[in-house]
């Protein structure tokens, strides 16, 4: 029998997870009068929605010890539609509206009733509310049909009748994207990739996996791990994301610092372009000069100039022997000496160097009924994790490491897991965090590259201004809870959350773009590698020079003249 | 009264998350090139006996005790990480002992470091014996508590909350006692750095079976091991017919 206690704070996230769809369903239609006029016909169904859910308290902050599965009457923020969070932005009416007979057409041409989930000839609110919903409950779209296909021919059918007929499309992988980018603004059609969820080939002596899009992360990463290797790209959302909407949103993840980012790794990606044309690119080699490296705009495209539908990759040999320690640290200036005598002691066998800070881990301690490795309070907390081929060579490198780091007085206090179980609850501590800080209502999340030595003053500023303009308190009344700074430090990496009650123009107006521009002083990236989707889309030219924002948009142009695909986002 | 010495015996076992797997003779489950840790029971134990110390009982020595390969001196570590003082290995490379063998080698150790306490994990997760800590009892003629959920001394006296079907026993003895952990006794504590240091430093002692002068042949034969067979790959339906006509298909409705 397991210690199945153990594996309760990742049973936990599991179900945070669910919940967060989960709630969904408990919007029910009701006939209103509250609807507003002005809006289209489909629109008006859902207004109805959204004024039965209206009198719903805010989300309150509670000390739970229980997921939100435990409580099943927990209030929940209804999600508003995008649209109306971002009045700004208008629906492009060069895009045909959905018809009955375009329906038939995706019907007929998918050829089966569960690949096509149909809002325009039936009522499907709440099947749709999955699709049209991110899962930080922030970005709600209004698209009335999704299409799930199965082949790379049917894509290229659906893009080529989409581009024919000016409709838009939204490409959708596992909808675990962090800005907005993987649900629609307006009616985009959805094309979601779940159903080519097949591993097309592994060669066990190169370590090259060629699998569908559809193929869900922590999937891939176990057909990988039966033939002895890794799948070189790790993320908390394991679980739910596609290895397709991966790569096209170029997502960095916890290996990165080890094995580089998907730009290295992908050797080669089948996508179809906007006029159905199919692009076979699905190349197994590792070197292959011959021309410009066209595959590279769809890695990190976030499916603006066509749908990526497979992929191959390079897999690393997995390693044998893994070990974590995880350390509080009294300051941030600790943090980098323990990061430096880290390259320096670990070098090749460090695979993760990661950073959270104290209010991090003490919000996921909130949010998960969990408890936290160490006694005691650090401001500071790192998790380091090597692997290498030799458990005993390791473990040498490791303790002499570790003995060095608590000699020198670098890190305050530490634990090193002594078996798989412990393994993973170490890790559970960094990857629980993203989804704690939705826990209590909803987060504002700021994905940023900036140079080491100044990394973590970001979130000090950031806390000293919601002190400062009081919007940050512990009661209800605030809505703001806390700021939280966690990272690859490895990377040079910040996530900055804003952890909020609910959602509020106001905090958003505190912080943008008032954070952009700080980091652009500092030369650093305002988004790492969580992209641009809707939410970065105006900021880009904190990081991106004019000229370089107009190449970009040639590439679009060329590709997708007509701009059906991703519409609103990006650039 | 004297105060509590106490003796925790802790098995090296394949790690529980790792997937075991039968070797080609289909004589045992293959442990070479295999992630080891300490057996999860054990760790209780260690963790209760550390508890007890913890709670201000009168704990005079809390002794680690392994027996087996000599990569077991690890998970010796990881005990005195955890807050054991010292440890014992009995180095045996070659034969792998059974329940009975370990329960005369225990049985000489609490004679020879005057143990007056042993807390046991109920069961190894390798073998799921669960019979060590009956045998040991019934060797001393000391009395047993097995499958503890909760641990409490007074004076001598030892009160012990049992899981059995259905419910909970509670049962008191006086010391010297044995005691055999369940699961939810308590949270195994993780191994802090300043300790791990520590525990470098405490003594650690390297015996044979022969020092003991215990015969560990096998009175068991191992048949054979097998696998168990297969997971049957469910399918997948298209549609609520779909679904209907093929549990009618099965019998179903």
């Amino acid at each position: 029998m397991p210690a199945i206690h153990r594996a309760l704070p990742a049973l936990r996230r599991i179900r945070i997870a669910n919940a967060t769809f989960q709630q969904a369903s408990r919007i029910r239609l009701q006939p209103s009068a509250a609807a507003a006029a002005s809006r289209p016909a489909y629109q008006l169904r859902y207004q109805h929605a959204e004024a039965q859910t209206e009198a719903e308290p805010t989300t309150s902050a509670s000390g739970a010890d229980h997921a939100p599965q435990e409580q099943p009457d927990r209030p929940q923020q209804k999600i508003k539609f995008t649209a109306d969070s971002y009045p700004s932005l208008k629906r492009d009416s060069r895009f045909k509206e959905l018809t009955e007979d375009d329906v038939k057409y995706f019907k007929e041409l998918l050829g089966s009733e569960s690949a096509v989930i149909d809002g325009v000839t039936k009522d499907a609110f709440e099947e749709l509310d999955a699709f049209n919903a991110d899962w930080m409950r922030k970005y709600r779209g209004q698209c009335r049909l999704v299409l799930k296909p199965e082949s790379t021919e049917q894509v290229s059918k659906i893009l080529k009748y989409c581009n024919d007929n000016m409709l838009a499309v939204n490409p959708q992988g596992g909808n675990t994207g962090l800005v907005g980018g993987s649900v629609p603004v307006f009616d985009e059609i959805v094309v979601n990739l779940a159903r080519m969820n097949n591993v097309r080939s592994f060669d066990e002596v190169s370590g090259i996996l060629v699998a569908d899009a559809g193929v869900i992360l922590q999937q891939a990463d176990d057909h990988a791990a039966q033939h002895g290797h890794i799948f070189p790209l790790d993320l908390g959302a394991k679980g739910s994301c596609q290895i397709g909407g991966n790569v096209a949103t170029n997502a960095g993840g916890l290996r990165l610092l080890r094995y580089g980012s998907l730009h290295g790794n992908v050797l080669g990606l089948e996508a179809v372009l906007p006029d159905g044309t199919i692009v076979d690119d699905l190349s197994t080699l590792r070197k292959n000069n011959t021309g410009y490296d066209l595959k590279q705009l769809f890695i990190g495209g976030e499916g603006t100039i066509g749908i990526v539908t497979a992929i191959s990759i390079l897999c690393p040999q997995r390693s044998p022997a893994v070990n974590v320690a995880y350390f509080g640290l009294e300051s941030y200036e600790k943090v980098q000496q323990a990061f430096r005598e880290a390259k320096k002691q670990l070098s090749e066998i460090l695979s993760a160097f990661e950073m959270m800070d104290g209010q991090a881990q003490k919000l996921y301690a909130k949010a998960n009924g969990a408890r936290l490795p160490l006694e005691g309070e650090h401001p500071f907390y790192c998790l380091i994790e090597t692997s290498g081929s030799n458990t005993d060579h390791d473990s040498e490198k490791l303790n002499t490491f570790l003995e060095h780091v608590m000699g020198e007085e670098i890190v305050s206090d530490g634990v090193v897991a002594q078996d798989e179980s412990q393994l993973q609850s170490l890790w559970a501590c960094r990857e629980g965090i993203s989804e704690s800080s939705q826990h209590f209502g909803g987060v504002y999340k700021y994905d940023l590259s900036i140079p080491l030595p100044q990394l973590y003053s970001l979130v000090e500023e950031a806390r000293s201004r919601f002190e400062s303009n009081g919007l940050m308190g512990d009661s209800d009344d605030f809505p703001v809870m806390d700021v939280i700074g966690y990272g690859h430090m490895g990377d040079s990496n910040l996530h900055l959350n804003v952890v909020c009650r609910r959602y509020d123009k106001e905090v958003e107006k505190a912080v943008e773009p008032w954070v952009y521009e700080w980091v652009a002083e500092r030369k650093g990236s305002i988004s790492a590698e969580h992209g641009l989707g809707l939410a970065k889309k105006p900021f880009i030219g904190y990081s991106r020079s004019e000229t370089m924002v107009k190449l970009m948009r040639q590439v679009k142009e060329l590709y997708d003249p007509n701009g059906i695909m991703n519409p609103y986002k990006y650039i | 009264m004297s105060g509590l010495r106490i003796l925790v015996p802790v098995k090296r076992v394949v790690d529980y998350a790792v997937k075991p797997r039968v070797n080609k003779a289909q004589t045992a489950v293959e442990t070479s090139g295999v992630k080891h840790s300490m057996n999860p029971f054990d760790e209780l134990s260690i963790e209760e006996a550390v508890r007890l110390r913890e709670r201000k009982m009168p704990v005079e020595d809390i002794l680690a005790f392994s027996a087996g390969p000599a990569k077991s001196q690890d998970v010796l570590r990881t005990a005195m990480a955890m807050g054991a003082d010292r440890g014992i290995l009995v180095v045996e490379e070659k034969t792998e002992l059974e329940p009975l063998g370990v329960a005369k080698l225990l049985a000489k150790v609490v004679e020879d470091e005057k143990r007056n306490l042993v807390i046991l994990g109920k069961q190894s997760i390798d073998d799921d014996a669960n019979q060590t800590g009956q045998m040991l009892a019934g060797l001393l003629n000391w009395p047993q508590a097995t499958q503890a959920s909760k641990v409490d001394v007074e004076g001598d006296t030892c009160t012990v909350v049992r899981e059995v079907d259905g419910g909970v026993e509670t049962l008191r003895a006086k010391l010297p006692m044995i005691i055999t952990v369940d699961l939810r006794l308590n949270e195994p504590r993780y191994a802090s750095l300043p300790n791990i240091m520590k525990a470098k430093k405490k003594p650690l002692e390297k015996k044979t079976l022969a020092d003991y002068g215990i015969d560990a042949n096998k009175r068991l034969k191992t048949v054979k091991v097998t696998e168990p067979p297969p997971r049957q790959g469910g399918g997948k339906v298209e549609d609520v017919d779909g679904m209907i006509s093929k549990l009618k298909e099965l019998g179903a409705i």
